[in-house]
């Protein structure tokens, strides 16, 4: 990386070089960059899984996969590696801790070191999981593990172990994550850039901090119980001493709702800034945007036992569930409401971040409508555990929040290495990728409400029909997936050079005032925030740049 | 898994997908002098409703089915207007607009009048699908790994093994991984608490088309209920991961007429008879719905 004339203070450039410069890193570029690199990687295995269960599923019948467990497996794994290892790290660790600083005019994290270990303990995580399908029969349990299936009884061999330890270990790494961006954030600050005037990316990581910091113990907990039962005999989860299955379903809901916003909150804040980038407009309703998610986060730990409606809770627990849920619609369709006003007025260009911030918006609204859908506790009888709720939870929380990872991977790709993407090429990506995934998870609406449940390697020849299109639409999505790859790879190998603004005036963020590439360091002289409105750092007065 | 095989694999299907799926139709339609609670090809909503919650599901599926329509229709448009009118060639100008009070009260105070119309049918269902009536006859069900238990306790409880039927067993007409070799069996019109619970791992007992969804847990009991409203044939499959054979753990419901299901008690109690005291475990630790 050389910035020549850009960087005033060439010594600042001097940082360790080759693997020392990564392994040891407490640079919030590079371990950004580490991130991105780790959920690509990542990606690539859990994409792979994805498509070998759609291709088992493409006609009735056990086509290939012949040991079923093995099947558990891949549909296990694949959503562990999509949650934890492909999502969570490429929106928090990647871009959050790329842009957070450079948002909020900060020099770096605020604790630089133990940025370096929540990167290392992800890997590790990453690694233990993996192992975990290796070593014994792997955990065929589904990603929620739920108990007994996951006892030792009926998984006696150490894969729930490393899998129970991957999640230990990665939550950990994004505990430490999560407090260190919510002091970044509290504490960093440039002069000028106050709360209500920071980039709702910013406060979108900033409300998913705080999921995380609150989610993730009881997580830790719930899974040190299951080690305790499984290896030193306690009886948390066994009914035999006087355990309860049902505790842990409500203590993982208690997480895994949480969870799901864990992943789509940064989302929001992604397409919220692009957004207003290309409709060369502000955030309408800033106010009401960021506080849209501070209340989504906090119903959200409210709502966990809309997961369990069928275990025998109470009717007067699934009335309250039924409706705290329908609640979130409301700050729900703030966001999506004022994004549409974002643009209204606008003067916009579909650039492949644009395309993506709208698609993101058409799977978010799909996504959204069946969640209203499936919070109402006596209708959930139809659809809990079927193929409703896979098409449901891709496209409001999967395949959505890939879309913004590509969104904003197009978006800052120029200021992350300098080299801007080619856009023909990434235009065509997103149409293919925009195609293949409504391919794929709309039919699965049909054959969920035709009540084809989930989890299942095999079923009855009626639902062939759906789940071939539906197999169809996964080709379709890995040609996009991989043309994704190649648009990588073209980027960095031989992209045009990124000016530090490609984008215009729409892009009034404070990154966009530092050269591209991003030196190593930045804003070591704090910029003045002055004047402006909310949101956009440079309203008014031209904050001063680094230099 | 290279690109090529999985397109090629695809391709080859196709005419034998459809093949299977035309005939299916055809052997749809010749089964359906009785009815039949089981999914078609290419369906695309529900299946037929055949008790009293399942009609109601259906007609509150198709209230929300209409609101849930214009929501999308509705940013859809918004979207389309947008792209067409907003783009940068037709308004190089943008307008500086970042607040309109008015329009943010709106779009928070309908979408809450909007799920209160929702509400109101949600928890009407909730409450009739979830208290049991006044029942005419309790039905005990067991999941195991992987075959259900049938246990009749107001019949001189008798209680047998519901064991799927394997590929190569399957007589003609009976569907593959939906039939059994023992059916449960309950009079048409009669109300019917099922009370469930698993020896193993968590299961769960559906029905789609009577409306039934209830988790098996190991240590509790749990209660629901249903009225299949004309005789039949319902299927459903076991609704919670349980392991290796989770997608070969069908369920099969015969509702018979009253008289017709009285012979078959009498039948089924001598048939049985060896089973009448294998313990069909209902744990201690908490009847949690039929408490209430
Ligand atoms: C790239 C395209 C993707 C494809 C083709 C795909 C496909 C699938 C399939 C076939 C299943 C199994 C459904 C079942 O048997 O019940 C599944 C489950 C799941 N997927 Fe994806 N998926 C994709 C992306 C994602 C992403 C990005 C995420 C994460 C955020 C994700 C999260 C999950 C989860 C959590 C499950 C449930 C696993 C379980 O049942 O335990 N998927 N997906
Ligand atoms: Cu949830
Ligand atoms: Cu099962």
């Amino acid at each position: 990386m050389a910035h020549g004339a850009a960087v005033a203070h060439g010594e600042h450039e001097h940082h360790p070089t080759g693997w020392k410069r990564w392994v040891y890193s407490t640079n919030h570029k590079d371990i950004g960059t580490m991130y991105i690199v780790l959920s690509m990687i990542a990606a690539l295995v859990g994409g792979l899984m994805s498509w070998a269960i759609r291709l088992e599923l493409a006609e009735p019948g056990i086509q290939f996969i012949h040991d079923t467990h093995f099947y558990n497996v891949l549909v296990t794994a694949h959503g562990f590696i999509m949650v934890f290892f492909v999502v969570m790290p490429a929106m928090i660790g990647g871009f959050g801790n790329w842009f957070v600083p450079l948002m909020i005019g900060a020099p770096d994290m605020a604790f630089p070191r133990m940025n370096n270990i929540s990167f290392w303990l992800t890997a590790a995580g990453f690694i233990l999981l993996m192992l975990s399908a290796v070593v014994g029969e792997g955990p065929g349990t589904g990603w929620t593990v739920y108990p007994p299936l996951s006892s030792i009884a009926f998984h006696p061999g150490p894969s729930v172990d490393f899998g129970i330890l991957a999640l230990h270990v990665a939550g950990a790494g994004s505990i430490l994550g999560a407090i260190n961006f919510i002091v970044t954030i509290f504490n960093m600050r440039a002069p000028g850039m106050t709360m209500h005037r920071m980039p709702l990316f910013v406060w979108s990581i900033l409300v998913t901090a705080f999921l995380l910091l609150l989610a993730l113990p009881v997580l830790a907990g719930a899974l040190t119980m299951l080690l305790t039962d499984r290896n030193f005999g306690t009886h948390f989860y066994e009914v035999a001493g006087g355990g309860d299955p049902l505790l842990w379903q409500h203590l993982f809901w208690f997480f895994g709702h949480p969870e799901v916003y864990i992943i789509i909150l940064p989302a929001f804040g992604i397409i919220s800034q692009i957004v207003s980038t290309f409709a060369k407009k502000p955030v309408f309703g800033y106010l009401g945007m960021a506080y849209a998610m501070v209340s989504i986060g906090v119903v959200g730990f409210v709502v966990w036992a809309h997961h369990m409606f069928m275990t025998g809770i109470g009717v007067n627990a699934r009335a309250y569930f039924t409706v705290a849920t329908l609640i979130i619609a409301v700050p729900t369709g703030i966001k999506i409401f004022s994004w549409l006003a974002t643009m209204w007025g606008g003067s916009i260009e579909f650039k492949a971040p644009m395309l993506y911030a709208m698609g993101f918006i058409w799977l978010f609204v799909m996504g959204g409508v069946t969640g209203v859908v499936l919070a109402n506790g006596g209708i959930d009888t139809a659809f809990h555990d079927t193929y409703y709720v896979v098409a449901h939870f891709h496209y409001v929380m999967a395949i959505a929040a890939i879309f913004a990872m590509f969104g904003a991977w197009y978006y800052w790709i120029g200021k992350m290495t300098g080299r801007q993407y080619p856009e023909g090429l990434a235009r065509v990506q997103f149409w293919v990728f925009f195609i293949g995934v409504n391919v794929l998870f709309f039919p699965q609406h049909f054959l969920g409400l035709a009540g084809m449940p989930r989890r299942i390697p095999d079923y009855p020849d009626v639902y062939a029909g759906w789940n071939f299109v539906s197999s169809i639409g996964a080709a379709i999505t890995m040609a996009g997936t991989l043309l994704f790859y190649y648009v990588v790879f073209h980027t960095l190998a031989s992209g045009r050079k990124a000016a530090s603004n490609p984008w215009g005036e729409g892009a009034t963020t404070l990154e966009w005032t530092v050269p591209s590439p991003a030196p190593f360091h930045t804003h070591e002289e704090m910029p003045v925030i002055a004047g402006g409105g909310h949101g956009h750092s440079h309203g008014h007065g031209m904050p001063r740049p680094a230099e | 898994m290279p690109m090529r095989d999985m397109i090629r694999r695809l391709l080859f299907s196709m005419p034998m997908v459809c093949a299977a799926v035309v005939a299916l139709g055809i052997a749809g339609a010749a089964a359906q002098e009785g009815n039949v609670g089981e999914a078609r090809p290419w369906q695309m909503g529900f299946q037929d409703a055949f008790s009293p919650v399942m009609q109601e599901i259906h007609q509150f599926h198709a209230l929300l089915l209409v609101i849930i329509t214009t929501i999308v229709v509705l940013v859809l448009a918004l979207l389309g207007f947008i792209i067409v009118r907003f783009n940068a060639k037709r308004n190089p100008v943008p307008s500086k607009t970042s607040h309109n009070t008015l329009l943010e009260v709106v779009w928070t105070i309908v979408p809450v009048i909007v799920l209160v119309v929702i509400a109101i049918p949600s928890l009407k269902l909730l409450y009739h699908s979830g208290r049991t009536p006044q029942a005419d006859l309790t039905l005990k069900v067991t999941g195991h790994q992987w075959y259900w238990t049938y246990n009749y306790p107001d019949q001189g409880d008798f209680s047998f093994d519901s064991i799927p039927i394997p590929e190569g067993d399957l007589k003609p007409g009976q569907p593959r991984l939906l039939a059994v070799d023992n059916p449960v069996v309950v009079p048409v019109g009669a109300t019917v608490q099922v009370l469930v619970n698993s020896d193993d791992v968590i299961h769960s007992w559906a029905v789609p088309s009577l409306g039934l969804k209830k988790d098996a847990t190991p240590g509790r009991t749990n209660e629901t209920w249903f009225r299949a409203d004309v005789p039949g044939v319902f299927y459903g499959m076991c609704s919670e991961l349980c392991g290796v054979n989770h997608y070969f753990m069908p369920i099969e419901v015969h509702a018979l007429p009253k008289a017709e299901f009285d012979a078959w008690v009498e039948k089924a109690k001598e048939q049985f008879a060896t089973n009448s005291h294998s313990p069909v475990r209902l744990a201690a630790n908490g009847s949690q719905d039929a408490a209430r």
